[in-house]
């Protein structure tokens, strides 16, 4: 069941980025070129998840636990440190230089567009080598 | 001035669905809808904790390649950055929403649907060199796209 949900909330997640724009790489950086041709539509995306998704916080505080699992899974941290900072500047950057993030790059893998499979081989490795780095500067 | 590809009643039709799925993946699963953790944790998880998160990344393509094809690719499909700028981007991406812990879902869409003020510094943080991004490679360097 768990995994079922998974999927149609991945797929309903999916539906929302294609028809917001926000698969098209394109879409992305006309909102985030203030200076130019802006395209503020990125900003209405946010606005309505928040809205939605928030009415889910409120319902979720009143129960002890999801349907399909044992416990509510939360982050714990909620320092704010030069790790959240730094990592979340460099991903800025990084989303500046393609107009992809993780979720959009995901949702246009059935485009069969070779560089969208360029830019998830590279986030995965990112991802990999950060992890490496954590891991390494931890212990 | 503003572009005339603005969409803003398709762009709030499509976050109420992400805030739809968002939700569902917290009441159902009890889970944060971050895709870049979900991604990150889907590989090295434990085998009770792989498959949710395999389904819901399974999940995103099938649902915009399904919804395309019942309404149409409503916006298109534009990547013009060069070779080597995919593959940057991509790494700092990947390294970035590691080190931060989530991106703009995890920290933008969920972590500030509950108030949370470390989702909100992230996502100011993102989103100020994400423009700053864009500005010197459009305006000041001029390289176009």
């Amino acid at each position: 069941m768990r995994s079922l949900s998974a999927l149609v909330c991945g797929a309903v997640f999916g539906a929302g980025l294609l028809v917001s724009g926000m698969t098209n790489p394109a879409k992305v950086l006309g909102f985030l070129d203030l200076a130019g041709r802006w395209d503020p539509t990125l900003a209405f995306v946010m606005g309505g998840a928040l809205a939605v998704n928030a009415a889910a916080w409120a319902a979720m505080r009143r129960r002890k636990a999801p349907l399909f699992a044992p416990v509510f899974a939360l982050p714990q941290a909620n320092a704010i440190d030069g790790r959240l900072l730094a990592g979340s500047a460099l991903f800025g950057v990084g989303w500046g230089l393609v107009g992809l993030c993780p979720g959009p790059a995901l949702a246009g893998l059935l485009r069969g567009e070779l560089p969208l499979y360029a830019f998830v081989a590279a986030l995965v490795a990112g991802s990999w080598l950060a992890q490496l780095y954590t891991r390494r500067a931890r212990g | 001035m503003i572009a005339e590809e603005f969409s803003p009643g398709l762009g709030l039709a499509g976050g109420a669905l992400i805030g739809l799925a968002a939700a569902g993946l917290l009441l159902a699963d009890g889970r944060i809808a971050g895709v870049s953790g979900i991604l990150a944790r889907s590989l090295g998880a434990a085998r009770g904790d792989r498959l949710w998160r395999l389904a819901f990344l399974a999940g995103l393509p099938l649902g915009a390649a399904g919804t395309a094809a019942l309404f149409g690719d409503l916006h298109g499909f534009a990547i013009t950055p060069s070779p080597a700028r995919l593959l940057a981007g991509g790494l700092l991406v990947g390294f970035g929403t590691w080190l931060g812990g989530g991106c703009t879902s995890g920290h933008g869409v969920c972590g500030l649907a509950r108030g949370s003020r470390r989702s909100l510094a992230a996502t100011l943080v993102f989103m100020a060199t994400g423009f700053a991004t864009v500005f010197a490679l459009r305006h000041l360097w001029g390289g176009g796209s």
